[in-house]
């Protein structure tokens, strides 16, 4: 018989296999769905994972991909470690890029040096403005924050969508639900001239480093990991509670309405009804499979980034539905929740029937 | 009772069950005759429960034989040992707060049929065996001696053969564990065997017939506790030659007050807490105050209140070396010279799942340096856990292991000696030896006097009287949320504690 026996101590092995193993076990598992479905799986995942890498600009369209998912993924995993669950961030990108974005478009004649600093900072603001009612709701009311976090994400969407189909549309646009295209002042500097490599590409590394600094090195940081892991312990050691659910949601919400800007003004261009792809819920999986840690988000991030690639080449080539990358990440999530199990179990057969006498 | 058999009980051979990286029981052999109350002796991690879980069938065990009545047996869950006639007692209930005593013992049984009659059947064992209880009236309302009944009369009414009680009377007035020794002797002499199990040797001498020592996972005695002193079985129990505290000299009260507490009221945050009420007391530097009192009667909000972790309303409630601290957190009343050791390790007074060096931080982040500019100085951290860890003979790997990975005695001197180091004005402590063996108990008691003997002010809540005695200078209890006026150790008995503890409790509306 199969059983789980407790090891005592957490495994430093597994802590990096885990996530490794539960990425075989999604390869596999999706294999067999495409081969259930009849194609070819090992073709299948080939097109999912690995040829949108080969492409002409494979490494240019993972990192754009990237940048949103590590900025989120890095502000969950430091909202993650204190308990503090915050699902919305989707909507916090959508207020950032909301806010940012209309900052922009309100000014479509100002200079580049003041404008897109301005745009930056109402972005991170409308985020921070987000998480911070969610944050509000939770100190004051002790309301769940999964609930209301998740809830404003709906809310903000359809906030957008009013935008853009009504106050904001483009009066030149033929009717289309989108704004007027931002001004070049508006967009986001380029790091290399020609392509989509935007500065969001460069601020998401740092913000990792910046975040892991600030969990495993400082006094605060500390503060998260005790509320995360024993509350008590931190109402004994005499850290605050409802500061510190109010700094992770302001730090979570403001990285994704970074995001947010970043994705609005590096590469749509205007505001549209669709500006995430469900950017702010695969960003849980991502901060999961960087096992909540700031630098772990970063390969965790353009792995993520990569499903996304693929589930629109294997849309393109292999005619598979859309779905698939949510399929894959999915099941992604789930393996890497259940491989947990191995960080403090170990796996032994054990004989069943009678203890030996 | 009369049994067709002859022959002991319950015989076991060479139990033997191995955990990750910890033998906990090694070749173990018990038996128990019939109408015997037996011992089981020995210090925390010596590998009492583990045994006793093999009889209950909470745990298989890897190697071992069973015989019950007679007959070999396998029991492989508590369901099929309470079939046999196994019942226990677990040191902490399983009762549900807001449900009737009627209600918990209803659903402790398997099926309809047997809660047929269940009211009468509870009234006529309860009064059988001097266990009064009243079938209607809600739990919540009940003591813990009360709610000690419900569970025996649970076991009771499967008319077991052998009743096992772990630790007992360790939530019970002396009054109450008297009755409780009554109701034993009566089950015992009417066929119910009991393996009775308790850090108390004193009781265990007055009540046990026979005793089995364990330590280290092995036997390494088996004796009649009443031809043995105290003394010589705690001996046994640590195997090395126990050194009483030195004995302190009597203070004069001539230093001034370090702690004041001035008629502190505090709500209860918990549903089933309990209030306190008109708390005052001073105490001065050098003075050892021992607060005695029966678990659930306001320890926890009475340390809670004085770590800061609840508030009190007025600032000049509560003052700390002269500074009204009422209103201040946890981290402000650590500046102003208090430290602070809660009765719960894991959790509360540590984080289990982080290093040793971490849960130095976690109250010593405000001292000597560690955090400076926001940032964690790793290598002043690690060197105060290596000090708290050599000073205070903390077993362990080393300031990287886990909390988690400590016996309770250990990780209790660690959190004593985090405490001490910081050498604070004030310390309070609150059941400083809890789930302790004997020579971390006496090496934490020991680190209590050494402080107070440099000037600080000590205050300990314990439910153990003996240790309250042996640490304080003066003495009060706390009942009902409310504390007796503290008087000198010398000039009460235990059995004035004691009338002092049940009976203030029961009146409390």
């Amino acid at each position: 018989m199969l059983k789980f026996e407790p090891r005592g101590a957490e495994s430093p092995f597994w802590r990096y296999a885990a996530p490794v193993l539960a990425l075989l076990l999604t390869g596999v598992t999706a294999g067999l769905i495409f081969a259930v479905m009849g194609r070819p799986p090992g073709r299948t995942v080939y097109t999912l994972l690995v040829a949108p890498l080969l492409q002409q600009d494979g490494l240019e369209a993972l990192v754009v991909k990237a940048a949103p998912l590590i900025l989120m993924g890095v502000g969950l995993s430091l909202a993650y470690r204190a308990n503090v669950w915050n699902i919305g961030t989707d909507g916090q990108f959508t207020l950032g890029a909301i806010c940012g974005g209309g900052v922009g478009l309100a000014f479509p004649d100002a200079p580049a040096w003041a404008l897109y600093p301005l745009m930056l900072l109402a972005g991170a603001a409308g985020g921070m403005a987000s998480g911070g009612v969610v944050a509000w709701l939770r100190v004051r009311f002790n309301a769940n924050e999964i609930l209301t976090s998740l809830m404003f994400a709906y809310i903000t969407q359809y906030l957008l969508v009013w935008l853009v189909t009504g106050p904001w549309r483009d009066p030149m646009g033929f009717g289309f639900p989108q704004t007027a295209l931002f001004s070049d002042a508006a967009q986001a500097p380029r790091l290399i001239a020609e392509t989509n490599v935007h500065l969001g590409i460069a601020l998401a590394p740092l913000a990792a480093l910046a975040l892991w600094v600030m969990l495993e090195k400082t006094l605060l940081g500390f503060q998260f990991r005790v509320l995360g892991q024993a509350a008590r312990a931190a109402r004994f050691a005499g850290f605050r509670e409802t500061r510190l659910i109010w700094v992770a949601m302001l730090i979570s919400g403001g990285l994704a309405g970074l995001a947010g800007l970043l994705e609005v003004t590096g590469t749509l261009g205007q505001l549209t009804t669709t500006l995430s792809p469900g950017y702010g819920f695969t960003a849980i999986i991502v901060a999961f499979l960087g096992r909540l840690s700031p630098l772990g988000v970063v390969p965790a991030g353009l792995l993520l980034a990569l499903t996304y690639l693929g589930g629109d080449a294997a849309q393109i080539n292999l005619g598979l539905p859309n779905a698939i990358t949510g399929i894959f990440q999915g099941i992604l999530l789930f393996y890497l929740l259940g491989c947990d199990i191995l960080l403090n179990n170990r796996l032994r057969w054990r004989r069943r029937g009678p203890v030996p006498t | 009772m009369t049994h067709p058999l002859p022959g002991p009980l319950l015989q076991m051979t060479g139990m033997t069950k191995q955990y990750p990286g910890c033998l906990a029981n090694d070749a173990v052999n018990l038996t128990v005759e019939r109408n015997q109350i037996h011992a089981l002796l020995g210090e925390n991690g010596a590998g009492k429960s583990t045994l006793v879980k093999m009889i209950y069938g909470v745990t298989r065990p890897d190697a071992g034989t069973v015989i019950w009545d007679g007959a070999k047996v396998t029991i492989a869950n508590p369901h099929q040992a309470q079939r046999l006639g196994i019942g226990m007692v677990f040191q902490h209930f399983s009762l549900f707060e807001t449900l009737t005593v009627a209600e918990n013992i209803a659903l402790g049984l398997g099926s309809a049929a047997e809660r047929v009659g269940l009211r009468e059947r509870i009234l006529r064992i309860s009064t059988e065996y001097g266990l009064p209880l009243e079938p209607d009236r809600v739990v919540h309302d009940l003591s813990v001696g009360e709610r000690q009944r419900i569970e025996i009369v649970r076991c009771l009414l499967q008319n077991p053969k052998l009743l096992i009680m772990d630790e007992p009377t360790s939530v019970l007035t002396p009054n109450e564990a008297q009755a409780l020794f009554g109701t034993l002797r009566r089950l015992a002499a009417e066929g119910c065997s009991i393996l009775y199990i308790s850090h108390k040797l004193e009781e265990v001498r007055a009540l046990c017939s026979v005793a089995t020592i364990m330590r280290q996972g092995r036997n390494v005695a088996s004796c009649r506790p009443a031809e043995k002193t105290v003394r010589e079985l705690a001996e046994i129990m640590i195997a090395a030659d126990l050194s009483t505290p030195t004995p302190r000299p009597a203070r004069v009260g001539t230093a001034r007050p370090r702690l004041v507490l001035d008629r502190l009221t505090v709500r209860s945050p918990h549903q089933f807490g309990t209030d306190l009420k008109d708390i005052s007391l001073s105490v001065a530097g050098g003075e050892i105050l021992g607060i005695a009192g029966i678990a659930g009667n306001g320890q926890n909000e009475l340390m809670d209140a004085l770590s800061g972790e609840i508030l009190a309303g007025r600032p000049e409630t509560i003052w700390l070396d002269g500074q009204p601290a009422g209103h201040l957190g946890p981290r402000e009343r650590r500046l102003a010279g208090g430290c602070f050791i809660p009765e719960e390790r894991n959790g509360h007074g540590a984080v289990t799942t982080m290093t040793l060096a971490e849960n130095a931080l976690l109250s010593g982040f405000g001292q000597g340096g560690l955090v400076r500019f926001g940032l964690i100085d790793v290598g002043r951290t690690v060197a105060f856990a290596e000090r708290i860890i050599s000073r205070f003979d903390v077993r362990t790997s080393g300031a990287q292991a886990e909390a988690r990975s400590l016996s309770g005695g250990n990780l209790q001197k660690f959190l004593v000696g985090r405490e001490v180091l910081q050498d604070p004005g004030v310390l309070i402590i609150n059941q400083p030896t809890w789930g302790v063996d004997a020579g971390a108990a006496l090496a934490i008691h020991e680190a209590i006097m050494a402080l107070a003997r440099q000037g600080a002010a000590v205050l300990v809540i314990s439910q153990d009287l003996d240790e309250v005695f042996v640490l304080a200078d003066q003495v009060a209890v706390i009942a009902g949320g409310r504390l007796s006026a503290p008087v000198p150790t010398g000039s009460v008995t235990v059995e004035d504690m004691g009338r002092l503890m049940g009976g203030a409790a029961h009146a409390e509306v």
